[in-house]
Formats: C-alpha cells, structure tokens, sequence
C-alpha cells in the first residue's frame, strides 16, 4: 500500500460539487425545484426595476380585467385587479418584498432558534431552563398580538416586520433542536468524542449539528409558507406592508373582497406562494437524501441509470 | 415423505431492495421430525433467521419474496396454504420465540393478559386461559406466579422475559417451537438456566425444536442435529457430534477454530511500577450503589479483563476511569497522577493517553464522516501530534495496521461491516498513540470468527505496541486467550482478581465457578453444568393433545 495508488484513488473520486450535480440531475423533481426557485430568485432581483412603473399605475377602465385575454400584451394575462393594474406584472414585482420577508424572517429564526437550542441542551440544566420558559413566554402570546403591538410602536417597515415574524417564530426551532439534541448528545460517537478530548464547541458543531440539521432544513421550509401568509394578515390589519409596496400575501388580502366575482385577484399571488414552498419542500427533501452519506446512493443509483 | 414433521424443500428467498435483487436464502433444504431438536448455525447475514421467518410467514411481501420451494408441515404446504389456515398454524401448530423479549412483548399489557391472548385467539375460555397461563409461568419458573400475571413486561428480568415469552409460546402446546436466537441477550448463568428449561420443556411435551443461533457453544448444549448456513445456502448438515468432531466444509472449520477459549493462556510478567493504580472507587446512582469500593493495579503494557454479568458495574467503571462519568470518591493514580482529581486542561492532555473501543461500532461512529475525518479528528482535537501535511500518509498507516486498505479513506462508517468498523474504532483510538485502552465489551457485538480476528489484531497491537489494555466482557472464554488478569465483578464488587491461569483453574469464588460452568463449550461432550435453579415446584406439563 503505497501512496501514490492512494491519491489516484481519491482522484479518482468526483468533486462534492459535481456529485451534487449529478444527484441533482438524478431527481427531477428536484431539479424542477431547482430550477423554478432560480427563476424567482431572478425576477426577485430584477422585478422592481423592471415593471415597477406598470405595476403601479391605474388603469379604472380595466378593473378587474379577466385572464386568458390573449389579444393582451403577456403582462395582462393574469388579468387586472380592482384598480386595473396587471396581475402579472405586479406578482413579479412582489416576488422581491415577500421573499425579503420571508427569508429574513425564516433565517433569522432559525439561526437563534437553533443555536439557543443548542445552548439549552448541551449546557447546564438550570441554563437551558431560563432559555425554555423565555420560550414558553413567547409561544403563550398570541403571535399576532406581539406583532401588532411592536408594529405599532416601532411603526412598520419591512425590516421591522421581518424581525417581528422572526421572535414568533423562535420557540419552534429552539424546542425541536433542544429536543434532538438532548437525545443525540447520550449518542456512543458523541462520547467517542469526548474520550477524545474534543471541546463542547466541537462536539455542538461538528457531531451534533449535522444530525439536527436535516430536521431544521425541512422545518424552515414549511415554516416559509406560514411566515407568508403571517405578513399577509399582518398586511391585511394595516400595519405590515404598506401600499404602494406590495407583497403576495399582501395581493391576496387584497383580493379577498372580490372572491366571488373575480377570483383571479387572490388566486394568481396564491398560486405563487404554493409553487414557491412547494420547490423549496422538493429541494429540502433532495437535500436530506443527498447530504446523508448512508441515504445518498438512492439518488446516485438513480443517476447510474438515467446515465 | 409424511414422516418428517417439518420439512423445507429447496426454499428460496429473495428481497428487492434498490440495491438490486439480494438473494437471502438459495434453495435449502432441511427436515426435522417429531421430538426432534435441530439447530441452524450461521453469522449475521447467512439467512438462517429468514429461512425461520418463511415457516411462520413473517417476511415482509414485498419486499421480500419467495422465489421457490415448499415448507411442507405434516406433508401439507404451507405456503400454498389459504391465509385463513395459515393463521391456525401460527401459534397452535408452530410457535416462536425471540431473540429480545422486551420487543417483543406489549408493554402496554399485563404479562398475564398477553400469555392468555394466545389462547382466547385460538378459542378458549378467558377464565380457563388465565388458569392454564398461571400454571405455564409456574413451570416456567417465574417467582411468584398469582402477582406476576398482573405485572408488565418493563418489570421483569432479561432472563424471566424469555421465561415469560416460553410460557406464551407453549400456550397452546405446539408441535414445533422455532427459537430465533433465544439466549444472545442474556448473560451467561441465565443462559444456562434459559436452555435447561428449553430442554426440560421439550422433554416433557415432545415438542420439536428448531433453534437458530450463531453460538457454537448453544449448539452443543441444545441441539440433536445441526445445518449450517453460510451467504444463503446450506453449507453443511449432521449430527452435532459429528460436524463438531469432523467438520467437512472450509467455512465450517473455520467457524469451530474461531471459538475463542482454546489457545494458550497469557503469563504476567514480572511485577514492576503500575502504570494504572485504582482505590476504592465508588459510585452510586441515587440510592444504588454500583461500584462498591473498586481497587486494582495495572502494569504497562498489561491487559486487565473485567467480567461480570450485566449490572456489575463494570461499565461504570470504565466511564469512571475515563471521567465520562464522575465517580463519587476514590482514587485512580496514572503514572502518579490522580485521573479523578485533574482539572480540565489537564484531563484534555492526558485524554492522549487513554483511549477508549466502544462495544457498537455503528453508534460509535459518528455516520456522517468518512473514515479519513473520523480517523484525523484526533489530530484536530490534538493538533501537537502531527502536522497537517502527513495526515493523510498517517490514516494510510493505521488503516494498514488494522488490516484495512488505504482506499478506504474516503468511505462511510454504513459501507463496511459490523468487524471492519470495529477495526476502524480502533485505527481512532490508535491514532492518539495511547498507552492503554478500555475496551468496553469490544467484540461482544461481532460474530465469532470476526470476534477472533478482532482479538488478535488487539494481542498483535499490544505485542507490538505495548499497550495496555483495560478488556470488559461478559464472556469468560473471550478473555481467557487475551488477557494476563482477570477481575470477576459482581454487584458493584470486586468477587475475584487473579492471573488469568489463577482464575480459570482454580476459581476460589462460588460465583466465578458458577461463571466458568455456565459457559458453554462448542463440544458437545463436553456439556456444560448449571448451576442449580431456585427450586420451582416441578410441574409436569399436561401430556401432549393428540391429532
């Protein structure tokens, strides 16, 4: 056993990325996923720029304007809202605001969630006790009245509303890790460790976050759409969102009013709320498979055939 | 062909996993006849628990499949049989008994309920089911019979739990009683007791038993007649005197020669300063006492055994010296220094120095790092040992001195088998150039004859090396080739400390003779004793029902 076969052996191994790629390639509707998100993550970036002036100017002679009016440029296909503004145009241009708001809000819930999990499990009891009441305290308030009150008083903007739906939505990350974690740290690699000499902090980081994180991963997806929908009834009372800026769950609310003889007002921002959570819950399934070496042949295999 | 009461015909068992079409049993063929005992032998992966599950229609469809052969039962076939009959078979005819009782008993029920649900089934009054179910757990000899029926599983031994599924399996008195590795679980004595009941109980009823098992040693004790199984096909088959005394099959010799407890005994050498020396460690949990005072020397490069049954506190003892576990007084001088008086940082350094071999290598591998990351973590944790540039010539080294390759590096804990990752816990531990390592029942969880290539590669590392060893089993034969001195614990305590050649032939201890005698030898002549059981009134079960 020489060296030199060793190295051309793991040479031989294709790079993380080009596996991911391939695992990727291998689940299609992963690659959907994919591919959909990419795309609005781009009219995200580029939407207010670009249709911005259209999205917001009023045109009372086609309120309400059905869909599928072909002989239409393409932004009215979607038809108009009560104000005769297209819907096409104006989904595109809200993409940027609620994915700002969501994604804030999830990442930075689920970044201190997890790591006050963390804390509460690994660390002393009487800590981790002080971390689960203040939990407790936020989940006994009604989410909605914290956020009508701090939006109240702060007075609302998107990085105040961001930060609103983040605190309510803390005490489910920081439970679920805290839980994991308490079981994971009894595990035998874990104890391996410390017979080892590895610090707490490599022990947290190194044998215990990855095993949580799969669970976080498919957590903060579901918890997309609902922070979503969140900032809608907190648009929809007046104190998220303010027009003229525009968001889905904001569109939908605004749509509620005509449901029974113009349903595409809410049906159309609907649509993209679904599609979006939909992609990412595919993308997170396909990221729990391939980031676990024991699951990840399944998709290898997979590809192996496709091939 | 009517004679035989069971026969199985050229089965075949397949399993679609993605994997591919696994062909977990090829066309075996066995029988066994009335009153007959015959015992199927393999290691984990042969098929030997899958061609059992076939009789009893537990194979999971798909994605298992039967691919071919008859089961015949009395000249019926049972697998051509409706479900509805099928079903009256189970329990009445053929019943079975499992390796881990507590999984497989309710624990939502009432052990008495459980016991008289197979009768009710199988249509028989509740009143009378409870009295014959009172009865069975007597002669079973479970402790106070009237109050155990109230009483749930989780409240019962290891070795009462398997009393308690015999009573429910002979409920209905089978002809046949299939027997998936029954006493793997259990600790030695209680083994012995589980297997002379087994075989009392077949005495007395005529029952045919069918035992699988991977213990040679279970085998002997038990069985007329034996298969044995290797990858899914039948290997070979004879009388137990026969295959032990003149086996004809490569895989066959190979599994007798790996019983461990043949070679030649270790002598310590001359006494010198101890490189390990433990006082009077206590520990207590609450109000259980579970080390009660614990003192021994250990010299470098020495390998002390620890056995004892489960809930000696022999683990204890090993998370103790360790500091895993805080011990609540004593003393641990290594090399002069007190282990359970050091201060964090000190502990970090000498952690080098004392590695420890984790009885389940699966869990004991974190299973989201390669091998190459499990192996260097040591040298990230340590960074003085080794630079970063020979990390990887390094690994390469210790994978070769545990008999594993190179290219290995890159692979998962899941992709090898249960002996290599165990060889791979041991590469980790090495990589911290330690000066002793526990082994915490390190080869208890392996099949035999990886269990003899794990142990030599242990003897080869400590002749090499020098390492002293701390070796934990339940398992007095395992030692006896390894290790120089052995300590007997019992309940907390210290029962006996010798030279292995002290302990093995001339045990001072009642309880270390009764050690000794429930182990089982691999050679049938040799049977082993029992101790006495609790003298349970002997009731003899009902003469069988005939049909």
């Amino acid at each position: 056993m020489t060296l030199a076969t060793t190295d051309n052996v793991i040479a031989a191994e294709p790079s993380l990325l080009v596996r991911m790629m391939r695992m990727l390639l291998a689940d299609k509707f992963a690659l959907s996923a994919a591919i959909f998100l990419l795309v609005i993550l781009a009219i995200a970036i580029i939407g207010p720029s670009w249709l911005g002036d259209l999205a917001t100017k009023q045109n009372l002679r086609g309120r309400n304007l059905p869909p599928f009016d072909w002989t239409r440029t393409w932004v009215w296909w979607m038809g108009a809202d009560a104000l005769g503004r297209p819907l096409f145009a104006r989904i595109i241009v809200a993409a940027q605001n609620t994915l700002m708001v969501a994604a804030g809000a999830v990442i930075l819930s689920s970044v201190i969630g997890t790591v006050l999990g963390l804390i509460a499990g690994f660390s002393s009891p009487r800590t981790g006790q002080i971390i689960m009441r203040l939990a407790d305290v936020i989940m006994s308030f009604p989410s909605l009245l914290i956020a009508v009150i701090v939006l109240y008083v702060l007075g609302s903007s998107i990085l105040n509303l961001m930060l609103v739906l983040a605190i309510t939505r803390i005490p489910v990350y920081l439970r679920t890790t805290r839980a994991e974690v308490l079981e994971i740290r009894e595990r035998m690699f874990v104890q391996a460790a410390r017979v080892m000499g590895a610090s707490s902090k490599r022990i947290l980081f190194r044998h215990i976050l990855p095993v949580v994180l799969p669970t976080l991963t498919t957590l903060a997806t579901l918890d997309f759409a609902y922070v979503m929908l969140a900032e809608s009834a907190l648009s929809f009372l007046g104190i998220g969102i303010q027009p003229p800026e525009i968001t889905w769950g904001l569109m939908i609310s605004q749509g509620r009013q005509y449901l029974t003889n113009a349903w595409w007002l809410s049906f159309w921002p609907g649509l993209a709320i679904i599609l979006t959570t939909m992609s990412l819950n595919l993308l997170s399934n396909w990221m729990r498979i391939a980031l676990d070496p024991v699951q990840r042949w399944r998709l290898e295999m997979k590809g192996g055939k496709n091939g | 062909m009517a004679e035989h009461l069971l026969e199985v015909r050229n089965l075949s068992v397949e399993f679609h996993t993605a994997a591919g079409v696994v062909h977990a049993v090829k066309s075996i063929s066995y029988h066994l006849d009335k009153g007959e005992k015959l015992a199927i032998l393999g290691e984990s992966g042969s098929g030997k628990s899958v061609s059992s599950s076939a009789i009893m229609n537990l194979i999971d469809m798909p994605p298992g499949r039967i691919s071919g052969g008859e089961i015949l039962l009395d000249g019926r076939d049972l697998l051509t049989m409706p479900a509805e009959e099928r079903r009256e078979v189970n329990g009445r005819r053929v019943a079975m008994i499992f390796q881990d009782p507590l999984s497989h008993l309710n624990p939502v029920y009432s052990v008495g309920w459980q016991i008289a649900e197979a009768m009710t089934t199988h249509g028989l009054a509740g009143s009378k089911a409870r009295e014959e179910g009172l009865r069975l757990l007597r002669r079973v000899g479970i402790p106070e019979p009237e109050r155990a029926m109230r009483k749930y599983p989780h409240e019962f031994s290891g070795g009462q739990r398997q009393r308690v599924m015999i009573a429910m399996a002979l409920a209905l008195r089978p002809d046949l009683l299939i027997a998936d590795e029954p006493t793997t679980a259990l600790d030695v004595t209680v083994q012995a007791e589980v297997l002379k009941l087994l075989k009392e109980l077949q005495r007395e009823t005529g029952m045919a038993v069918l035992i699988i098992t991977h213990d040679l040693g279970v085998v002997a004790e038990i069985a007329d007649r034996v298969v044995v199984m290797e990858k899914g096909t039948l290997v070979e088959a004879g009388t137990v005197r026969e295959i032990y005394k003149n086996p004809q099959h490569p895989y066959t010799r190979k599994l007798i020669a790996a019983a461990p407890g043949k070679g030649v005994m270790h002598e310590p050498g001359a006494r010198a300063e101890p490189l390990l020396s433990v006082r009077d460690v206590r520990k207590t949990y609450g109000s259980f006492e579970a080390l009660k005072g614990i003192s021994f020397d250990l010299m470098p490069g020495e390998t002390m055994a620890v056995v004892g049954e489960s809930g000696s506190g022999k683990s204890t003892l090993a998370r103790a010296l360790l500091r895993l576990d805080e011990p609540d007084s004593g003393t641990a001088l290594w090399k002069g220094r007190d282990l359970f008086a050091l201060s964090p940082s000190e502990l970090y350094k000498l952690r080098r120095d004392l590695q420890m071999v984790f009885q389940d290598p699966t869990q004991s591998l974190n299973p989201r790092m390669t091998v190459f990351q499990l192996i260097s973590e040591a040298w990230v944790i340590h960074p003085d040992i080794l630079p970063k540039a020979r990390w990887r010539e390094r690994v390469a080294e210790l994978l070769a001195q545990v008999g594993l390759s190179a290219e290995h590096m890159s692979r998962y804990p899941h992709q090898f088998s249960g002996g290599q990752r165990q060889r791979i816990a041991i590469a980790r531990a090495l990589a911290l150039e330690p000066q002793l390592i526990i082994c915490d029942e390190a080869v208890s969880a392996l099949d035999v004859s990886v269990q003899a290539q794990v142990i030599e590669l242990l003897d080869k590392l400590r002749r090499e090396m020098g390492i002293a060893f701390i070796f934990i089993a339940h398992d007095l034969p395992v030692v006896r080739d390894f290790a120089d001195h052995v300590m007997v614990m019992q309940q907390g305590e210290i029962v006996e400390l010798g030279t292995i050649r002290e302990v093995f032939e001339t045990p001072r201890q009642a309880y270390t003779r009764a050690l000794l005698a429930a182990s089982l030898s691999p050679d049938p002549d040799a049977k082993a004793g029992c101790p006495e059981p609790p003298a349970a009134d002997a009731e003899i079960l009902i003469p069988k029902r005939s049909h």
